[in-house]
């Protein structure tokens, strides 16, 4: 191990395969994870000395209760690493299984307890929801009269970070690891977009990858490069309270407490306890940069902890005569959407970036460090990572203002409870449509994706609309007569939805080179008439989903591409990444340029014919068909018989400067026909009863077409060797384990049960099965229709292939929060929902799989 | 000993009493960047009288650069303190104009084309203006930029002293005048005599960049707060108090009348016997001589004839005039360290000291960050005691800030303070609940504006 003991530093090599930037616990844990997957030629650089960031301030808590399940695997995986560190490395890590208690003082709290065990026995992690009285066996100190209920971890587990830290470092170099502290990087050096090699303060080094694990300093640094790389993180000051021994000193195994609903975590620490909180009023810092203070000489704050005091006297009340030993102020990096940020970055290839913790870095380094190496090695991880992918955010999401208001909800939500489809209230109102005045006026309530604001629904005149947005409730919402409402009027009139947020590309070549692109990248087979749009997944090698998508071909040589909203970066890279660099071969992305109004419902025909004095009958308009149209006194919108919910409706794309008058004339000329704005919800509902998948939702990188039953778009006798096929014809010769269902709940009261959300498990005759992946209550079935996936293999033999028979008999059921409700498994949505209009053969082909 | 019956008040009673009156003004952005040295204002009043008779401005000039803020404190009745909250501004306004703004204003008037707006008025609701009497107003003003157009020169800009002391005079002797000229509609008549026989005292500032002026006429007071470099706040009074408290008052006013009238001129510390303020508005009763004062009163409206107040004459009434609204000007350079002024009515300063009020307007200012942080250091401090000193800090520094409006916050502790200089809620409810005969016994009309200044935009000036 190359230390700074030495007087002399070791000299930097001048080339190297890759250079990790950031010598904590996450840089460590991806070095030793590469290391460990045969890489070579890996250089560490710490500006500091290893660990002296945030790794040696941090409360050294690794538990797996965290808000979604990779997150939670991660934590256990980190788990099982540090435990066995000592042993592999010979370095004292202060490792103690001491579990973790979770506390609940309310019933709404007991309830995101009992929906987390549900889930952490889907991953095989063991868990115990216990009563209050059973936590004082547990736990000397607490005070359990205020409780409810608990959840044990038994499995949780302390550890000294800076140790763990150290024990990484001493197994990495003996992997061949070099480490060198006091080594900064200044930037990256990069050319014709890939990383070529650091510039540091010691000198350059060359490299095929970078590793940006700077923590809180990774915005920096991602900046500091000739490409910025957006890297959305922003620091908090984070404040814990060490005490002097207890009189009855707490022995080292003492569980750890989270009581989430005093904002508070306690740990035992050297006989007294270590506590510390996510307040409701955080003080976000570095908010200019690093040139402002080292994070050694952060302040205490007495009065800003004093909430965060108060909630542990109450909890530990014979803590009142325990003596203050320190309170320590170390500052923790934040994400948008409290989820870290992993990944390659989109347009930069070879930068990778693991960093933005959200004050969970023990806990996830282990597994995110295992779970970057994998990428870097074999271009994806083993596991979904996708609600950490970087390439979730984009630049939009890297304004310092931004950072700093949104990380200032996201701290204090990381312990607030989180009942379903809740959203984010900072940083809001940065992406509108223009219509966005227009439908606000009308009652709109809106949420947010990738920066864009979307109508959920639309509260009518009349109603409280301040006790709409204090809804919270695992039950019964009370929009439920307004989406209601609106899905009615969906399926009896037309209704009209704004969907400006998706992502739109258009790609156009002199050639035939944007049709080879889209035949090579898509599944489907575009190489239709002009004037048909095809549904498609773009699936990568393994014949997973990247993407799921409408193309419409304008020409022979130009095609618009819609995707879902939060595609907008990561399509964007995918599709580059497999387009060759010509220049008659241009993609554009005009997301901007369009407003996009769904109508929807029978009468939408209608409304469309008297707007365009054009027949919009199937006959002279058949589905999945685009033209170019006047609308009112607009020229050339783009109009498409497609909807993403199945209902018939048609989609107009209209160039934004058109769109308050396309709208307008829509609404006065569908006045007759009843129409009403709907918005998303109303969407939600329609679709998953109609039994649509959604990228990022239903459907992920490993999932493929033929395990939701949508080989019907896959065109494999199309001429070209598209992305993926070779893995879909294996699998179709071997058959699939895994099958997307739809599973409709009975025996479920929708007005006193718990509602489901998604990640829920899915049991069959008793046996796990598998989880859903999204839900909705069905207003024409009146009932919850869940979809999810299920597989017969869960108990850790080969996979089994899924028959019709395994889905068809067999007594399904749910489980909503430790509760189970009888379901029936449906491979095919209900035709009787089709009977409004009559359906052909390509009807299926309706469905839009995007809605997202 | 408190012989009244109180009603216990609840705080949200308390509080709706207390901000009743209360208004703030931020002066907006550009670009982010304040470029006013005036961040903006907070005023209130609190009534002890029904109604009030103290009244309060605050405007833009938009004509010159500038802001205006006074406070009028009136006597025997309400009307002379509303017709200065009305019209003084304007006869300040039009004093600094240049002489081509004055001829462009006059030709506009003339020719009947729309005029330019000179102010932009900050009002609280009921903050009202006279819709009867404003034609009267307008041609008296009229008049006034019609003289100052023949008095000045192209090219030349009044001195804002001389124009601030020219305003005072000339709105006193217009009020006179239109008294005695009187006006054909009856109620209009008897409006001007209500205003002349009424008085009211005027304390004005004027802010423009770094250059602040007071003008006062009278016991209203101005008082900037200076932050200290080790951050508490200082007072720095900007004008005089013309009452028997000022020996320099005393002097003047008998110097003005013959030596046989010095004992009678100032006595048991007012001015005859009856005039708190040595120098007001109005008040031609003290003003006007016998003569003038009958003959006004006989041609005037019936309703003068029962007013006992205006017929009476005061004693020793030998050499008028006894009273002046002459005020006294002083010029102040703002510097980064003067961070705020307080203009008040005699009600505030009455109850609380000078250094007191700064004091606490400081505090309410600048927040929390006044408070010395917590810390351990090598102490033996358990958690409990910690948890008792963080409440006790918290719920100091709570009282702060119930109050958005830092001039609600001073009457909070003006009303409410108890022996220790804080706010008690008892003592506050009690106050606030006494009956209307009663309140004018324990207390006087208050009024607050509270000027904010911005250190970065005067530092750089």
């Amino acid at each position: 191990l190359a230390t700074a003991q030495d007087t002399q530093p070791v000299p930097l090599p001048s080339q190297a395969r890759v250079v990790i930037c950031g010598g904590g616990i996450v840089g460590t844990s991806v070095a030793y994870h590469l290391a460990k997957l045969g890489w070579t030629e890996i250089v560490l650089l710490e500006q500091g000395r290893l660990g002296a960031g945030t790794t040696r301030l941090c409360a050294g808590i690794i538990s797996v209760a965290k808000p979604i399940s990779i997150e939670s695997q991660m934590a256990d995986y980190s788990n099982a690493l540090y435990e066995r560190l000592e042993e592999e490395t010979g370095v004292k890590t202060a490792f103690v299984r001491t579990g973790s208690l979770c506390l609940a003082q309310n019933q709404d709290r007991f309830l995101s307890l009992k929906r987390l065990a549900s889930r952490l026995r889907v991953l095989g992690i063991a868990c115990n929801v216990i009563k209050p009285k059973e936590v004082v066996k547990l736990h000397p100190l607490v005070n359990i009269h205020d409780l409810v209920g608990a959840l044990h971890l038994p499995g949780d587990a302390m550890a000294s970070p800076p140790d763990i830290n150290h024990a990484l470092a001493v197994a990495a170099a003996r992997h061949g690891v070099q480490i060198h502290e006091r080594t900064s990087v200044n930037h990256v050096l990069m050319e014709k977009g890939h990383v070529t090699g650091v510039e540091t303060d010691r000198g350059p080094i060359e490299c095929e990858y970078f590793v940006n694990c700077a923590g809180q300093w990774a915005y920096e640094l991602g900046q500091s490069s000739e490409v910025k790389v957006s890297v959305p993180l922003h620091g908090c000051e984070h404040f814990y309270l060490l005490t002097k021994p207890h009189h009855q000193p707490l022995h080292p195994n003492t569980p750890v407490v989270m009581d989430m609903d005093g904002r508070i975590y306690v740990r035992a620490w050297q006989g007294g306890i270590l506590s510390g909180g996510f307040e409701k009023n955080p003080k976000p810092i570095f908010t200019e940069g690093r040139n402002q203070l080292e994070i050694q000489n952060m302040q205490e704050d007495w009065d800003h902890f004093e909430p965060m005091l108060n909630a542990l006297l109450r909890r530990m009340p014979s803590l009142d005569s325990c003596e203050i030993h320190q309170l320590v102020n170390c500052p923790e990096s934040f994400t948008p959407d409290m989820r870290c940020l992993m990944g390659e970055t989109p347009g930069v290839h070879g930068y990778f970036v693991l960093a933005g913790m959200n004050s969970s870095g023990l806990s996830f380094a282990g597994g995110a460090g295992k779970y970057l190496a994998e990428w870097m090695t074999y271009g994806y991880p083993t596991a979904n990572v996708w609600p950490l992918d970087i390439k979730r955010f984009g630049n939009l999401q890297s304004s310092r203002t931004f950072l700093r208001h949104r990380v200032m909800e996201v701290m204090p939500l990381l312990y607030e409870l989180k009942v379903p489809r809740w959203d984010f209230q900072t940083g809001r109102q940065l992406r509108t449509s223009p219509l966005y005045d227009r439908l606000d006026t009308q009652g709109a309530r809106w949420m947010e994706k990738h920066g864009f604001e979307r109508a959920k629904y639309f509260v009518p005149a009349g109603k409280d609309l301040l006790a709409l947005d204090q809804s919270k409730t695992f039950y019964k919402p009370d929009w439920f007569d307004i989406v209601g409402a609106e899905v009615k009027c969906c399926k009896e009139a037309v209704c009209v939805i704004d969907m400006s947020s998706f992502t739109k590309f258009e790609l156009t070549s002199t050639g035939d080179q944007a049709l080879e692109l889209l035949q090579r990248l898509c599944a489907n087979d575009l190489d239709v008439p002009v004037g048909h749009i095809v549904h498609t997944g773009m699936l990568n090698e393994r014949g997973g989903y990247e993407n799921d998508c409408s193309v419409v071909r304008l020409s022979k040589n130009s095609f618009f591409i819609i995707s879902p909203t939060d595609q907008q970066v990561h399509c964007w890279s995918w599709i580059k990444r497999y387009m060759p660099s010509d220049p008659q071969l241009h993609l554009e992305d005009v997301s901007w340029k369009y407003t996009a109004l769904n109508l929807i419902g029978p009468r939408a025909m209608d409304v469309l014919s008297e707007l365009s004095y054009v027949s919009m009958t199937p006959e002279h308009f058949p589905t999945l068909f685009c033209k170019e149209m006047s609308v009112g006194y607009a020229n050339g919108i783009r109009v498409m018989s497609m909807t993403h919910t199945g209902e018939p409706g048609f989609m107009l794309y209209i160039p934004i400067e058109y769109a308050l008058h396309v709208y307008n004339e829509v609404m006065s000329v569908g006045q007759k026909y009843g129409i009403r704005n709907a918005g998303y919800y109303a969407l939600r509902s329609l679709r998953i009863e109609k039994f649509f998948a959604f990228w990022g939702q239903d459907l992920d990188s490993f999932t493929t077409p033929l395990e939701c039953g949508r080989e019907f778009r896959v065109k494999f006798d199309k001429g070209t060797d598209f992305l993926g096929r070779q893995a879909l014809m294996q699998q179709r010769q071997e058959g699939i384990t895994r099958r997307f269902v739809m599973l409709v709940l009975e025996d479920h009261d929708a007005e006193l049960d718990l509602w489901p959300w998604w990640g829920e498990p899915i049991y069959r005759n008793g046996q796990l099965v598998g989880v859903t992946t999204s839900s909705a209550y069905s207003y024409t079935l009146e009932r919850h229709v869940c979809l999810g996936f299920v597989s017969p293999a869960t108990a850790g033999q080969n996979p089994t292939v899924i028959t019709p028979d395994f889905i068809n008999r067999g007594d399904y059921e749910v489980d909503i929060a430790g509760q189970r409700y009888p379901a029936k498994a449906k491979l095919y949505p209900f035709s009787s929902l089709f009977a409004q209009q009559r359906r052909r053969k390509d009807d299926m082909e309706l469905s839009n799989f995007q809605g997202k | 000993s408190q012989a009244w019956h109180t009603y216990y008040l609840t705080p949200p009673q308390v509080n709706s009493i207390l901000k009743a009156n209360e208004y703030s003004f931020k002066v907006p952005e550009f670009d982010g960047k304040n470029l006013s040295s005036v961040m903006g204002f907070d005023s209130n009043q609190l009534p002890a009288n029904a109604p009030i008779e103290d009244r309060r401005s605050a405007a833009t000039c938009l004509q010159t650069r500038g802001m205006l803020f006074g406070v009028f404190d009136g006597h025997a009745g309400c009307a002379c303190a509303q017709a200065l909250s009305e019209r003084l501004f304007y006869y300040t306004a039009v004093a600094m104009l240049q002489h081509e703004t004055l001829a462009e204003l006059e030709s506009a008037v003339e020719a009947g084309r729309p005029v330019q707006p000179v102010l932009q008025w900050h009002k609280h609701p009921n903050d009202y203006f006279s819709r009867e009497a404003s034609r009267l107003y307008f041609s008296s003003l009229r008049t006034y930029w019609q003289e100052l157009l023949d008095l000045s020169t192209p090219g030349e800009g009044p001195d804002t002293a001389e124009a601030l002391l020219s305003a005072f005079k000339r709105l006193d002797s217009d009020i006179s005048l239109e008294a005695q000229v009187g006006d054909p509609n009856s109620f209009l008549h008897y409006w001007v005599l209500r205003v002349a026989f009424s008085g009211a005292t005027a304390c004005m500032a004027h802010v423009d960049g770094a250059e602040l002026h007071v003008a006062n006429t009278g016991d209203c007071r101005a008082v900037l707060g200076i932050q200290e470099p080790d951050g508490s706040f200082s007072a720095l009074t900007l004008s005089n108090d013309h009452n028997a408290q000022n020996e320099e008052e005393v002097r003047r006013v008998r110097a003005e009348h013959p030596p046989s009238e010095a004992r009678t001129v100032v006595k048991q510390e007012r001015l005859l016997g009856l005039l708190m303020p040595f120098r007001a508005f109005g008040d031609v009763k003290f003003k006007w001589s016998i003569d003038l004062q009958r003959r006004v009163l006989e041609s005037g409206p019936d309703q003068l004839h029962n007013n006992e107040h205006a017929k009476f004459v005061p004693p020793n009434f030998h050499t008028p005039p006894y009273l002046t609204a002459e005020p006294e000007v002083r010029r102040h350079r703002l510097r980064p360290q003067d961070r705020f002024l307080v203009l008040a009515s005699d009600g505030l300063w009455e109850t609380l000291h000078r250094q007191e009020v700064v004091r606490i307007v400081g505090e309410h200012l600048t927040g929390v960050h006044q408070q010395q942080p917590v810390s351990v250091g090598g102490y033996r401090v358990t958690l409990g005691q910690m948890q008792g000193l963080l409440q006790e800090r918290k719920a100091r520094i709570s009282s702060t800030f119930e109050d958005q409006n830092a001039a609600t916050h001073l009457i909070r502790h003006a009303v409410g303070s108890n022996e220790f200089g804080a706010v008690d809620h008892e003592r506050l409810s009690k106050m606030l609940s006494l009956p209307e005969e009663l309140a004018r016994m324990y207390r006087d009309d208050i009024t607050v504006i509270i000027v904010q200044f911005n250190p970065h935009v005067i530092g750089a000036q």
